[in-house]
């Protein structure tokens, strides 16, 4: 009973895991980059969504108003920081977004200062009990927008015109263009989209965990999920979401009494490191071909 | 780049110099005893600080005959400072070994935990590459705090101060000379490895790795040698870094400090020697440039009184990393080139 009740909690986090990951997926599924700031846009949408709360807003009509405002803040970065590197080698791109991720949460630092704030979530607080298991509602909302995106990006990126352009651009950005692709709006909408999915993390991290600065460093801790998956794979983030969940869990709950304390954060890592031994591109990444 | 008028090499040999003119032997030795007299003509702190930068040096130098010259990616670099830090600690502190067996044995054991890392690593590419080197950091930091028999946990581990010949270097000024012989050292043996058969064969592995093989260099030795020679100048580094402090404790090493490793380089200039250790100041004296500046605005504007703090320095060191690779890609390296190139065609602009 044990086993089973820390692989539920550990689903619980995963699917949270999932939902970040997926939008690391994004951005690199159009643009071919690593975003290292996402955690710190997951924090700001929380930050953003505590605030709207604050003010009286009705929590339903505070989510999509986050979103909104998470989407300008994507298309801002977008415009203000990537697209001046457009062209530039992937490596550099990747160092912009390791430079705003620090500006981005030292300024969080400032204006939002280093204490815990207290989200008011909406949800119940007694879990919800089916057939013996104990899981709180937080986690099942997670679980379902997760599976729900899931569905809605797998389609997106396989028929609709957008989603092709998309992929095209992160496959090769000067043939993309060649092909009558505006890929400087396949960027912004790239970060825009990717920053709603954040936003979306954003609050339903705050409703699990304490809301301060370090809520960004939680998108670190899911970067195992998403190189497990492989970088360019929606269902690889899902999966590698709830793997990367399931086995911190196990592992903190076998593992800690013997060597003493903190596995659970350092398993994920030593799984990306093993996984990626053996497969360099991750579960479900598909490995580039190449030419001289 | 602008490329130098007058510049007529007659062989390999003349191309391959380092110093290619008679200027520039001058200037080389200007800038030595510039360096010597440096501890008469400054204060302690400014000592205190280049040390620091040598450390600093040594390490970035290291990262980026990984990253520049090799074109791997390393998100990992603290962890070999790390392991180079402890090893020379555990000998230092615990076997009472001198400066002299610490030092390149903390670079060797770092050198064997690269090699370790790198044969796992060849068939990682970019990204994939990064994030593998990224949780080797990680690891190494939980080992660091958990294995507290070995490291001392959380609380540390101490070091006691260098040993030259029975003089015991405990004045900053003392280990000013000390630091800057072993990262003058460091740096001439990188100048010499990155210009001969072994450097070229880093930077066709960077620029096009299946045609390099296919011209006969070996990938896999290269890129083994690349990670080891990488976590060596890591090591050494570390070791400095462990005399200069004194203490060394696990948050010493985190991921934060890999991206600065990394910022440096990227700053410095990617594939540049010359490029690191501009990188390696700069990150290092970034902090102290902007609390004077920000001092000097808290007293023109009386507004921002007792508003600064250390988060502002992060906040302005990660836009400073934003803006140079915005507007200068090719780092304090390339406005150096450029300044360079300049003034030596004047008045012509070629």
């Amino acid at each position: 009973m044990y086993f089973l009740e820390l692989v539920i909690s550990g689903i619980a986090v995963g699917s949270l895991y999932a939902l970040i990951a997926m939008g690391f997926v994004l951005i690199y599924k159009g643009t071919g980059v690593i975003n290292f700031a996402q955690g710190e846009a997951i924090m700001v949408a929380a930050f953003i969504a505590y605030y709207l709360v604050g003010f009286g807003v009705p929590f339903w009509l505070a989510v999509p108003l986050t979103l909104v405002a998470s989407a300008l803040l994507g298309a801002l970065t977008e415009r203000l920081v990537i697209r001046p590197m457009l062209g530039e080698p992937v490596f550099s791109v990747v160092m912009v977004t390791i430079g705003l991720s620090i500006f981005l949460r030292s300024m969080a630092g400032i204006v939002f200062g280093h204490h815990n704030y207290v989200f008011p979530s909406p949800f119940p607080v007694e879990p919800l009990h089916v057939g013996g298991i104990v899981l709180s509602h937080n986690h099942l909302w997670s679980m379902i927008i997760s599976f729900l995106l899931m569905l809605l990006f797998f389609f997106f990126f396989k028929f609709a015109r957008l989603g092709l352009g998309m992929r095209a651009t992160a496959n090769d950005q000067d043939t993309a263009t060649l092909m009558g692709i505006n890929i400087k709006k396949v960027y912004a909408l790239t970060w825009g989209i990717s920053f709603v999915v954040a936003g979306l993390a954003g609050v339903g991290l705050a409703n699990v965990m304490v809301l301060n600065v370090g809520l960004a460093f939680v998108a670190i801790s899911a970067f195992p999920a998403v190189i497990l998956g492989g970088l360019e794979s929606i269902p690889g983030a899902i999966i590698g979401g709830l793997a990367i969940g399931i086995l911190e869990n196990l592992a903190g709950g076998y593992l800690d009494q013997i060597v003493g304390g903190g596995v659970k954060d350092v398993t994920p890592f030593a799984v990306l490191f093993l996984v990626l031994m053996i497969r360099p591109y991750g579960l479900f990444g598909t490995k580039e071909v190449e030419r001289v | 780049m602008p490329i130098r008028s007058k510049t007529f090499c007659e062989s390999y040999h003349e191309d391959i110099k380092l110093l290619d003119t008679i200027w520039s032997k001058c200037w080389m030795v200007l800038f030595i005893l510039g360096l010597l007299i440096l501890p008469y003509i400054t204060d302690t702190y400014i000592v205190y600080m280049v040390n620091l930068s040598c450390i600093a040096v040594v390490a970035s130098v290291g990262l980026n005959i990984l990253t520049g010259f090799t074109g791997q990616i390393s998100l990992g670099h603290a962890a070999f400072l790390a392991i180079g830090a402890y090893t020379a600690a555990l000998l230092g502190e615990g076997l009472g070994m001198p400066f002299w067996i610490t030092l390149p044995a903390g670079g060797l054991v770092s050198a064997a935990a690269g090699i370790l890392v790198g044969i796992p690593c060849l068939r990682l590419k970019g990204l994939y590459l990064a994030m593998a080197t990224m949780s080797f950091g990680v690891m190494v930091e939980y080992v660091l705090i958990t294995w507290r028999g070995l490291t001392g946990g959380e609380r540390g581990m101490y070091m006691p101060e260098v040993n030259v010949l029975g003089h015991v270097l405990d004045t900053d000024e003392s280990m000013y000379y000390f630091l800057l012989c072993i990262t003058a050292l460091m740096i001439i043996v990188a100048k010499n490895i990155i210009r001969t058969r072994v450097g070229r064969a880093f930077i066709a592995v960077r620029d096009r790795d299946i045609a390099a093989e296919v011209m006969g260099v070996n990938l896999t030795g290269y890129k083994v040698t690349a990670f080891a020679l990488s976590s060596f100048y890591a090591g050494v580094a570390g070791g400095m870094y462990a005399y200069v402090m004194g203490h060394i404790h696990p948050e010493h090493f985190t991921l934060m400090s890999s991206i600065e490793y990394l910022a440096m380089i990227v700053i410095g200039g990617l594939g540049s020697i010359l490029g690191s250790i501009f990188g390696a100041i700069f990150i290092v004296a970034a902090p102290e440039g902007i609390k004077l500046l920000a001092q000097g605005l808290e007293s023109l504007i009386p507004a921002m009184q007792g508003r600064y703090d250390e988060e502002w320095n992060i906040a302005v060191f990660g836009l400073l990393i934003m803006l140079f690779l915005i507007f200068e890609p090719g780092g304090l390296n390339a406005i150096w080139q450029r300044i360079k190139v300049g003034f030596k065609n004047w008045p012509f602009t070629y």
